[in-house]
């Protein structure tokens, strides 16, 4: 038996320190994380009846949660693991942060909390630096496309993958005819572009589209009436409602009596607080007592699964050097915790996380995706999302 | 109620947790604790399977051992943070032991004057004594602790961290973590080898049982498995068990609803045999003939003759059951 405490392991780790005591760090991992201090996505809004409804709470407990595991981890290892967090005005005040912690914090992997256009422009501003930008709440397909940069990796869902969960969902319900109502913001153009993909993926159809505004005025009903919308014929109504005030609404108040799915109704997502299996129940938990009063979101799982995945590489890979953690975590051998069932990894195509997904309402889990009809040659988990032969990502 | 009974209740309310005279030896009986509906069912094999009585326990029980040369069970209540004591004689819950946060495993010393339990949500093991109900060393761990095994000697206790992919080593006399071994991913149970020198851990996540070298603390061998028709995502191997001498092992694979006989020479696979939804817990009757299962998201617990591999009975029992274990 081996008589020194934590002996696995730390040999290879970079000693920043000399340990002194038992309690003794020799070697500091620390992560950063960034954020717009005024980050839209977070406004108060209540536009129509000045409530706020949803959860629109930051995804930063989220990573304090993993952080937190990694340092019961890290007592034993004898590695400190350290999350630094920032808040820019500008792409500008991100830049200079960033740079400032690669300068010199030895911060190489970088939480972004971010609109996927700022995300964008920070990750093209930072090109050849030795930092990993980690998103965890922008969805845009475009990231993992013809935008993509070698230095971002998400752990959000993509619209692809989430458009396809929910149609995985319907065609194996075979509730395959879709009338889609579409908000008036980018985000719900980008939300309805991803449906068309996953419609035509599996075999579904959008018998219609039709726009609404959030309007009480008489001449906008044919926009802002749910009955007169939802008139005609189809299996299922989707909303793509990225600002969560009309899509409440609709279910209920449909013309034909059908189920309502998408921003409302069925909603497919990274995470539900009413998920209960593979031990979320204890996940949730730790994130209740690191944010009271909340719990936790989509965002706030991508964040934990952001500093995991790191935090993982870093034990897995015996060191805690950028090249050689970097090297692990984009590679085959991250086995993630999801959480969810399957194990997670990153693609190598578009350094997307492959997670299963869940179809949630405002209290349950329905299902979880990938759906067991849908098979895949090498992972399940590449039926949801932008597969290999088709992306537009290129390093 | 026969004389017997009678003096067993009052030895009970007198001294709960003390040797008694009267007792019900080689019962037979199959205890199946249920995380959801807070009760273990007693099955009686002779009676041809039949359910002949539930014991209410406290909120969530999973892990159960015998005490007292079988005269109590204990079972951990993850909800209630106690360990319930039942009195095997009566098929009562007796007596409660205090515990930390959400306790999920446990072991007793060899002596049986101590507990060690592994608290889920604490990230930790506590040592307790049984007599005073006191909790006299805490050894920290990494987040979600479970799987807990004592070396025969007594002197070494191992215990995975399901969220940090770690085994601890901990010295019991020197009370102290000496160790950290690097496995799988999300560990969860363990099998110490006859030979004293191999002890085995499920990996639930990355679908093995590592194999890990006492001597020298290090991953000796992997032994994979993948049923007919199955993903490798979809074995999810949890909960072990092995025959009296050592030869075979038996696996559940979780979500592959499949168990896993393993050759514990050559570590070869040597049958899978399909149970119920997310098997976890497993037993074998003490003459070895009969292996039972439980299926977690079915709600019941197989029957499988060990002669044959076949199942033979399929027990409807309360939700989620955890944890199974066979009187003798």
């Amino acid at each position: 038996m081996q008589a020194v405490a934590g002996a696995l392991g730390v040999a290879a780790l970079r000693p920043i320190a000399m340990a002194r005591g038992e309690t003794k760090p020799v070697a500091v991992m620390r992560l950063g994380y960034v954020e717009l201090a005024d980050d839209p996505r977070y406004a108060d809004r209540g536009e129509i009846d000045g409530i706020v409804f949803s959860d629109r709470g930051r995804p930063y407990e989220g990573g304090q949660v993993a952080l937190q595991e990694a340092r019961a981890i890290g007592r034993v290892l004898k590695i400190d693991f350290e999350m630094e967090r920032a808040a820019g005005r500008s792409v500008d005040d991100l830049v200079q942060r960033v740079d400032a912690w690669i300068g010199s914090g030895n911060v190489h992997f970088v939480l972004a909390d971010l609109p996927g256009s700022v995300l964008l422009e920070l990750a093209r501003r930072l090109k050849g630096e030795p930092v990993l930008l980690l998103n965890v709440s922008a969805p845009d397909d475009s990231l993992r496309g013809a935008d993509c940069l070698p230095n971002m990796a998400h752990t959000y869902p993509s619209n692809a993958m989430l458009s396809d969960a929910l149609v995985q969902y319907l065609v194996a319900k075979r509730w395959t005819q879709i009338l889609v109502l579409q908000g008036p913001a980018p985000e719900d153009a980008a939300a309805v572009a991803s449906l068309r993909h996953s419609v035509k993926k599996f075999g579904a159809k959008i018998v219609d589209v039709k726009p609404f505004v959030l309007s009480r005025d008489p001449r906008n009903r044919t926009e802002s009436n749910v009955i007169l919308m939802t008139q005609g014929d189809y299996d299922v109504v989707y909303v793509a409602d990225a600002s969560d005030e009309f899509g409440r609404y609709v279910p209920y108040q449909t013309a034909l009596p059908r189920p309502v799915v998408g921003s409302a109704g069925l909603t497919p997502t990274a995470w539900s607080w009413s998920w209960a299996r593979d031990a979320a129940v204890q996940l949730q938990h730790r994130y209740e007592k690191l944010a009271p009063g909340r719990r936790m979101n989509g965002a706030g799982w991508a964040a934990w699964a952001a500093v995991k995945a790191v935090t993982q590489s870093v034990i897995r890979a015996k060191s805690t050097d950028f090249d050689p953690v970097k090297a692990y975590l984009l590679s085959d051998k991250l086995t993630l915790d999801t959480v969810k069932g399957n194990p997670g990894s990153f693609r190598p195509w578009d350094h997307q996380l492959r997670t299963p997904l869940l179809l949630a309402t405002g209290n349950a889990v329905i299902a979880t995706a990938p759906l067991p009809q849908f098979l895949h040659q090498t992972n399940v988990l590449d039926t949801l999302g932008i597969d290999a032969p088709e992306t537009a990502c290129h390093f | 109620m026969s004389l017997t009974t009678k003096l067993a209740v009052l030895a009970l309310s007198a001294m709960a947790l003390l040797p008694m005279a009267a007792h019900a030896k080689g019962t037979g009986y199959v205890f199946v604790s249920h995380e959801r509906t807070n009760n273990i069912a007693v099955i009686d094999p002779k009676q041809d399977y039949k359910i002949i009585k539930w014991i209410d326990t406290s909120h969530r029980p999973r892990d159960m051992n015998f005490r007292n040369d079988r005269h109590q069970l204990l079972v951990a209540c993850g909800d209630d943070d106690v360990i319930d004591v039942i009195d095997v004689a009566t098929l009562k819950v007796v007596d409660h032991i205090p515990t930390g946060h959400s306790p999920e495993m446990f072991e007793l010393s060899r002596d049986q004057s101590k507990l060690y339990v592994s608290n889920e949500e604490s990230s930790s093991v506590q040592e307790i004594g049984i007599k005073d109900k006191i909790i006299e060393r805490e050894f920290p761990t990494g987040a979600e602790p479970e799987g807990i095994a004592i070396t025969p000697d007594g002197k070494t206790l191992y215990v995975t961290s399901e969220v940090d992919d770690m085994v601890h080593v901990i010295d019991l006399k020197a009370g102290a973590v000496i160790d950290n071994i690097v496995v799988g991913t999300r560990p969860r149970r363990f099998l110490l080898m006859p030979n004293g020198k191999d002890l085995w851990v499920s990996n639930e996540l990355s679908g093995q049982v590592l194999v890990i070298d006492r001597a020298t603390d290090k991953v000796t061998a992997t032994i994979n498995f993948l049923p007919p028709g199955f993903r490798q995502v979809d074995v999810t191997p949890v909960g072990m068990t092995m025959t009296k001498d050592g030869a075979t092992a038996i696996v559940t694979l979780g979500r592959a609803n499949h168990v896993a006989f393993v050759d514990t020479a050559t570590r070869k696979i040597e049958d899978y045999v399909v149970v119920g939804n997310r098997p976890w817990g497993v037993a074998l009757s003490p003459d070895e003939k009969t292996l039972y299962v439980t299926n977690g998201l079915s709600d019941d617990v197989s029957v499988i003759d060990m002669a044959s591999h076949r199942p033979i009975r399929t027990i409807p029992v309360g939700r989620v059951p955890h944890t199974v274990l066979v009187d003798d």
